[in-house]
């Protein structure tokens, strides 16, 4: 493994959030060499979250999103090249094949690809009305199409699903979400908070089904989606929300391990000692959870892609977190930490039946591991404490409105 | 362009122009201010943004609302200055403001 000086480069693979991260923390870090970030798109690395949200709905302008402007970048020198693929890794002579057929060294080469919106397989689903909704230019098309009235039949709920629904049906639309599953958001939450989203979703006017089996389109364009029910839903487009796909063949062909995700140890390293991995395309080994995680957060591409940096310079700092994640629809801030699932127990505070506020703590064996919080920024920051302390915690108390959270974050209370 | 002092945990000063209607957290990732992390890029949903603003300075400021002061009292060792940076605006009135970077963020 060599040692970086004034002459090395690194180079990153992917402008995403976890690559401009990294590239900015090598800089913070007061690394002087050559910093390099190759991307696919066009735009610098930008913030994903508000494509669903202020951007989709008009209320962010796409400069915005940015999270350092090109002459910021160029002013910290961070070589930043958009529309550029890199197509090959050569290990051996630590070089890079890029799309043009041009070639680009590296002494560290951080891989940063994040992921692919997952296409809906079934024929009609590259019709040009049909979006999936991963970068700006996906939703420049939908926006393109967005006029009050107009009917738009949302494919999946989960979190993308749910919030360009919520910003759609605000913008006037008539907007139908179809979940195949029996409930929303069934792979990350109980049925109380599921319950919740579709009553809310439903009250704002959103006619949203679940269990809903798609058996296909009608129409090229689609004008309307079919249900295996016999079902026939018309519509003017369609936008699909049905998750992602890891970009790992660039580090597949080049023989890194891959397993759901580029696997990388602890220090965010694959297997090559002059290659690290951050963001979407990762599965690491997490002390929190006890297992190996690929997670798909701007928590874990941006604390990765920091640790990566500090790695690369020689810091040997493991990257160990504990999971969080937000999601805006309508007036409702969602914040959750730890991973639900692996709970014994579920304590409501507030409740969800009734109110547009309140609180999900899992516990196991008495331990609080996770937390759902609707617009209880409060709940959201003394549990995230308590999750990361391993905290055991009184189910009355946590229950109890009248104990404020603070009393029970302090230890020994 | 209005230009904001951040005073460092260390004592030690960094000045950087902002431009009006960009926020203080902003300002600070483009120019790679160190311990200003802002996670959620200004969401106000990490508190990875939180200062403390300099005491002259306080008044000058749109107080804080409801979602940004719950964040704030779940931050580390939050104050009767504490905000989380992505929720303060420059404007011409605020050039010249002093805002100091807490020893760490949660
Ligand atoms: C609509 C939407 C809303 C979201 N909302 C939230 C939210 O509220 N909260 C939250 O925590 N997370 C949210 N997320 C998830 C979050 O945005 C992602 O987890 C995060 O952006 C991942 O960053 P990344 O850098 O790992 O990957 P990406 O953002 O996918 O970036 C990878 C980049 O690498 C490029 N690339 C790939 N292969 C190559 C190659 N061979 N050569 C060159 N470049 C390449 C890609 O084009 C891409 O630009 C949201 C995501 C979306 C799409
Ligand atoms: S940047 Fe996340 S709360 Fe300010």
């Amino acid at each position: 493994m060599s040692e970086l000086n004034v002459d090395s480069t690194v180079v990153i693979v992917g402008a995403g959030q976890a690559g401009g991260e990294a590239a900015a923390e090598l800089r913070r870090q007061g690394f002087a060499g050559r910093v390099i970030m190759l991307g696919e798109e066009t735009q610098p690395p930008y913030k994903r979250p508000p494509l669903s949200k202020a951007y989709l709905s008009g209320a962010a302008t796409q400069e915005s999103l940015y999270v350092m402007q090109p002459a910021q970048l160029d002013k910290v020198k961070i070589e930043f090249r958009g529309n550029t693929k890199v197509v090959r890794i050569d290990r051996k002579d630590k070089l890079l094949e890029l799309a043009d057929g041009s070639t680009q060294k590296y002494d560290k080469l951080v891989i940063a690809t994040g992921g692919r919106a997952r296409p809906l397989p079934l024929p009609g689903a590259d019709a040009s009305n049909v979006f999936v909704l991963r970068t700006i230019e996906d939703v420049q098309k939908i926006k393109a199409l967005c006029e009050p009235g107009k009917r738009v039949t949302i494919i999946g709920g989960g979190f993308i699903g749910l919030e360009g629904a919520a910003v759609l049906v605000k913008m006037g639309l008539k907007v139908t979400l179809l979940e195949g599953l029996p409930r929303v958001l069934a792979r990350v939450t109980v049925p109380e908070v599921s319950a919740f989203f579709e009553r809310v979703h439903r009250e704002a006017g959103v006619d949203l089904r679940t269990g809903a089996q798609l058996a296909g389109f009608e129409g090229t364009p689609v004008n309307a989606v079919t249900l295996a029910d016999g079902t026939r839903i018309e519509t003017d487009f369609v936008v699909v929300g049905i998750g992602l796909i890891p970009n790992t063949e660039l580090a597949d062909a080049a023989g890194l391990k891959i397993d759901n995700g580029i696997v990388v140890d602890q220090y965010a390293r694959t297997g090559d000692p002059d290659i690290y991995a951050a963001g979407d395309c990762t599965n690491h080994p997490s002390t929190f959870l006890g297992r190996n995680v690929r997670l798909e957060s701007v928590q874990n591409a941006m604390e990765q892609g920091r640790a990566v940096a500090r790695n690369i310079l020689g810091k040997n700092e493991p990257y160990q977190t504990v999971p969080w994640f937000w999601s805006d629809q309508y007036d409702l801030k969602l914040q959750t930490v730890g991973i639900s699932g692996a709970h014994d127990q579920i304590v409501l505070r507030g409740d969800p039946a009734t109110a547009r506020n309140f609180a999900v703590f899992y516990l196991k064996g008495g331990k609080l591991i996770a937390a759902d919080t609707v617009s209880r920024p409060q709940e959201f920051m003394f549990a995230k404490k308590l999750v990361a302390e391993g905290a055991v915690i009184d189910p009355a108390k946590l229950a109890d409105e009248s104990v404020p959270m603070k009393s029970l974050a302090t230890p020994a209370a | 362009m209005p230009k904001i002092n951040f005073v460092l945990p260390d004592g030690s000063q960094q000045t950087i122009d902002a431009a009006v209607g960009q926020s203080i957290m902003e300002a600070a990732t483009a120019n790679l201010v160190k311990g200003i992390v802002a996670d959620c890029g200004g969401g106000c949903s990490c508190a990875t943004c939180h200062v403390y603003v300099d005491p002259e300075w306080v008044a000058k400021l749109t107080p804080a609302d409801d979602v940004e002061q719950s964040m704030l009292e779940g931050a580390i060792d939050p104050n009767e200055r504490s905000r989380l940076s992505c929720q303060l605006r420059m404007s011409d009135a605020l050039d010249g403001i002093v805002v100091h970077v807490p020893a760490a963020q949660f």
